[in-house]
Formats: structure tokens, sequence, C-alpha cells
């Protein structure tokens, strides 16, 4: 059998200096500054790839953010040039890649169907039979006339979708195209890839979900800077790319800790506004500490911890004058409050302690 | 060879396409819509007649409004042609970014649609003719040779634009002052008997646009024109022609990384 995707020792060598000098100025500039700079700008978002996909093959490419995974579409659907190695297709390409871009934004959809059909390199006769089963899978019946600035994103990838996959395609590339529109129309492009792959499609699917992954492809490969991990069976490359995507310890350990010192902190402010209430009132009212905490509904056991916060405030700020005093204890009541508008769940327990 | 002329009618449709766009979407939401194609050259060449007749002292010539409606026109596709092109790869880049389609397209179609609009608005010079009591003749076949070199001229120079526009967006700019230039060598407005015999005429023979538009009038008013005007322009459009597509080719992988 052969294969319908062949990818041989690709290579795509991005230079970050070479992309920035856009004016004529720059560009003698550069001129003379290269070849230091060259060699320290180069950037390999692939190195050395290759794979064979046959009909029926769907591969799901993981890895993390910035491993190469859309690169290695756009390469694959002829965007991008190979650096080195190359790309053999054969069949019908069908590439959703960035649905709902490339529009022309003044053009109604109806002209755009036929704009972007032509540039996927469908025939006139095909577009025009297929014009009706377009605009109803993308539900635009309506707005067929408008113009399509004034479509919503959702209209417009639904658009794109449907335009995309008006075809029987031989190659399919997805790059996280399944999370398109609200949860109906998500499950509809689901349905419609999956009956898609009924035929001897090859599929290459992107995707952060290994569920996702796991309920479309039957083939896995990882990707990690730009290096090809492991390309396997999705059952043997799964359990990898669980474990590369586990947290380190270390981090967990670290990110506790952080958490741990801002729950403390929130709740010593949280005891020093009550502290100061507590003096409020004893001053006002006349009343001992004690009752005051009674009023406060803090339970008995606590009432040395406050003690102690109390004479601490009293050491502290004694010296200032009361409306210096007045103002920092506004000040920090405000920063309580912005804190408490968004509390994590650890957090308010933390706070409610003081309380109990 | 064969290859690439087979890739041009896989991708005739999508040629048709973006030519298509680019008549309906300049005229769009305008109530007399392609109309314009012939009322604008008619109006504006009114003013030029009117402001450089006097100026000139030509308002009794009855032919001079048909002097300036060739240069106008010819230069004004030109222009429009090869600015369109400069910005036509940028102009398209959601696309570029998306499908692989051969780069070429995007200017050529710019030059192409332009080039229709060009072609519809030639109609005018028909009544411009009877004004200036010019009767057709067989000289007229000129007209021929001189919109297929503007042609080739046009595309040739809208595709190396094109190249460099993307690694350069000076080229807009630059190419704005260019024009200017070209159009003031291109005797437009001006009666060419006044700086025949100045000095610095070889630079208006070493104006491609020039000798087309002089082709254009000898067709049109009678004159006989130089074997120059017949070859200089043709050899600077292929040459042109050949240098856009040849750096088209070796440039359009790069075009990516640029947008």
């Amino acid at each position: 059998m052969q294969p319908t995707v062949e990818v041989s020792h690709l290579g795509m060598k991005f230079n970050l200096s070479q992309e920035m000098h856009d004016t004529l100025k720059d560009y003698f500039i550069n001129l003379f500054a290269h070849h230091q700079k060259m060699k320290k700008d180069e950037f390999w978002a692939l190195s050395d790839v290759s794979f064979k996909l046959y009909p029926g093959d769907r591969l799901g490419i993981l890895g993390l953010n910035g491993a190469g995974k859309s690169t290695i579409l756009k390469a694959i659907a002829g965007v991008y040039h190979p650096t080195t190695g190359y790309v053999k297709k054969k069949g019908k390409l069908a590439p959703l890649l960035e649905l709902g871009a490339g529009f022309e934004p003044q053009y109604s959809a109806r002209e755009n169907i036929f704009l972007y059909g032509s540039i996927l390199g469908y025939k006139k006769e095909f577009i025009q039979s297929k014009f009706d089963e377009i605009i109803d899978f993308a539900e635009l019946r309506d707005f067929i006339e408008v113009p399509v600035k004034n479509y919503s994103s959702g209209m417009k990838s639904r658009l794109g979708f449907a335009i995309c996959t008006a075809v029987n395609p031989d190659i399919l590339i997805l790059d996280e195209v399944l999370s398109v529109g609200d949860k109906k129309f998500r499950r509809k492009s689901e349905d419609k890839i999956m009956s898609m792959f009924d035929g001897n499609v090859t599929v290459l699917f992107v995707s952060h979900s290994l569920d996702q992954v796991r309920r479309i492809c039957n083939k896995a490969m990882i990707l990690d800077h730009g290096h090809l991990k492991c390309f396997g069976d999705i059952n043997d490359i799964a359990p990898i790319y669980e474990q590369m995507t586990q947290e380190d310890p270390e981090e967990i350990a670290k990110r506790e800790e952080q958490a741990r010192k801002n729950r403390a902190r929130k709740l010593r402010a949280s005891r020093k506004t009550k502290g100061r209430d507590i003096i409020r009132m004893t001053n006002n009212l006349g009343i001992t500490p004690e009752q005051a905490m009674a009023a406060l509904d803090i339970p008995e056991e606590k009432y040395q911890i406050y003690r102690d916060v109390i004479s601490d405030i009293e050491e502290n700020e004694g010296m200032l004058t009361k409306q210096e005093a007045l103002k920092q204890a506004a000040a920090e009541e405000a920063e309580i409050d912005r804190e408490a508008t968004f509390p994590d769940e650890e957090e308010q327990q933390a706070v409610g302690d003081s309380d109990n | 060879m064969k290859k690439y002329i087979k890739g041009f009618f896989d991708y005739r449709f999508l040629l048709s396409e973006l030519v298509k766009r680019g008549i309906r979407l300049k005229y769009r939401k305008s109530y007399l819509g392609i109309v314009w194609s012939l009322i604008e050259p008619l109006m504006t060449t009114a003013v030029l007649v009117v402001v450089f007749g006097a100026l000139f002292d030509r308002l009794k010539d009855q032919t001079f409004a048909t002097y300036i409606m060739c240069g106008r026109l010819t230069y004004t596709f030109f222009q429009n042609g090869t600015k369109g092109a400069s910005k036509a790869i940028r102009g398209n880049a959601s696309m570029i970014k998306k499908v692989y389609v051969p780069k070429y397209l995007y200017p050529l179609s710019n030059v192409l649609y332009n080039f229709i609009i060009y072609l519809i608005s030639l109609v005018v010079l028909v009544p411009v003719l009877i004004i200036s009591h010019l009767a057709p003749s067989l000289r007229m076949w000129k007209l021929i040779p001189a919109i297929v070199m503007l042609l080739i001229l046009t595309i040739g120079v809208g595709m190396i634009l094109s190249v460099l526009d993307v690694f350069f967006r000076d080229i807009e700019y630059l190419w704005n002052v260019l024009l200017m230039i070209i159009m003031y060598l291109s005797a437009i407005f001006y009666p060419i008997e006044r700086i025949e015999k100045h000095h610095l005429m070889w630079l208006l023979h070493l104006n491609p646009l020039y000798c087309i538009i002089n082709l254009f009038r000898g067709g049109l008013m009678h004159y006989s024109n130089s074997l120059w005007e017949y070859g200089y322009p043709f050899i600077f459009g292929l040459i042109c022609f050949v240098i856009g597509f040849i750096a088209m080719k070796r440039k359009q992988d790069e075009f990516i990384l640029h947008l």
C-alpha cells in the first residue's frame, strides 16, 4: 500500500531577526550587523521529523504549547515550505486551519462560498451543486446576502467549517477545529468529521485534549520542541503523553507553599481589621475588649490571639494621629475587600477560620 | 514549463473569482457602479482640457481632448494596476496563511481586474473622437500592440513590486514618488511640441509608458510612430515580466515568514 502522507526529515527553520526588517532602513542596518546576529536568532520549529501515513490512519498530534504542532500541519498543508526534507501527499486535501479567517469581509456568504471554494481548488460546478448543503450546514440560510464583516466569529467559523468539509477529502487536516461554535454545532461538526472517517480518509488532528484524540484517532505522535518524540499506536502513546503532562512534584509543592503564605497573610490582615473594630468598640461604647469580642462572635479560645493583635496595633499605631490611623485602616480594609471579591474556596475557609 | 501552464489552467477559476472580486469591491456601494469607469475619465479629462488648454493656449485645438484622454487612460491603468499589485500579497495574507495557492495569482488578478476596467473605459474614446472630429482609420491597428505591451509591462512591474513589497514596506511610498516622475515623463497633459527641442527629451523616450501613449495617439490622431516606440516598450515590458515571474518563483516560499 502506498502512503497518502509521507514526511521525510522535515525541518522548518524560522529566522527571527529576518522577520523584523520590514523597512529598507532596517535591511541596510541588518546587512552590516547580520553575521554575528543571524545564528543566534535561528529557530527550528521542527527538525528531522519523519513518518508515513496510510489510508485510514487517523493521527493525533500531541505536544505542549510551542512544540510545533500547528507548524507541522501547515507544512503538510503546503502553506509552509520545508527548510529541509520533503512532504509528499497523495489525493485531495482539506485543510481546516484557522476557520473563519480568510474571508473577504465585504462579501456576502454567497460570494464568499465561491471565492473560498475556488481558493480550496473546488470547481465552479462543484460549488454550485454543494451550495445549499453548505448554507444549511452552517445554519446561515437567513444571512446569505449579509456581508461577512457583520457576522459573529461563531458564524464565520461555521461557514468556514461547512465550506472546508463540503468535499470528501483523502487527507483531512484538523487544527483544534472541533471547538467551533456552541455545543450543538460542536456535536454536529464532530459527527460530520466522524462520517468522513468511514471512507479511507487520512486524518491529521491537533488537540490538547487527550480524550478527544483517543476518541478520534488510532495513531498518535508526540512532538517536543520540534523533535518527534514518539510515533505509534494511540494506546502506546497516550500513557507517555499523560506522564509528560503530569506536573513536576516540586512545582506543585512550590505552588502550595505560595498559596499557604497568601492564606496566612490574609488571615493576619483580617484579624487586624477585627482588632481595630474591638479597639473602636471599647473606646466608643466603654465596654471591655472581651465583651467586644463576644459581640463579634469570636470563640473564647481565640481571645488570647486577639489580645495580642490589639496590643500589637496599639503599639504600632499609637504613635500615629487618629486621622492617619483611620486612613491606614481604610486602605487596608479596601485591600481586603478587593481580595475578597475573588476568593478561592481555600482562602474563604481560612478567613472564616478567624470567625469561628 | 508545461507544469506551470497546466497549473495555471487548474487555477483559472480562482483567478476569475479574484478578478471578479476586484471589480465588484471597487464599485460596491456606489449608485452608478461600473458606470464610474466611464464618467470618471470623462470628467477628469474635461478638467485637464480646460486647465491645460488655457495654460498652453490649446483650447481652439479640437484634438487636444483626444491627446489628453489617451495619456490619462493609459497612465491611470498603469498606476492602479501597479499600485494594486504591490499590495496584493499583503492584502491577501489571511488566505496565504491558510491554503497553498501560487502566489503570482494575487498580483496578476489585481492587474487583470484593473485591465478589464481599463478596457471598459476605452469606450469613452468614442465621444471624445467625435468631439475632436477624428475619423477612424486603418492606423487604429496600433492600439492592439499598444494595449498588449501595456498589459505585459504592467503585469511585469506589478509582479516585481509585489515581491519587493513583502520584504520592504517602503516600496509603497517609494513607488508613489516614482509614479509621479513617470507621469511627468509621459507627457499626459502638456503638448509634446513644447519640449521636443529640449535637451532632456531623451528621458521621455526612455519611458516605456510614453512610447505606448504615443502609439495610442499615433493610432487615433493619424501620425506615424518610430520603430523605437514599437520595440522599446515591448522589450522593456518583457524583461520586467520575466524578472517579475522569476523573482516571484524564487521568493514565494519566503512570503509567509514576512506576513
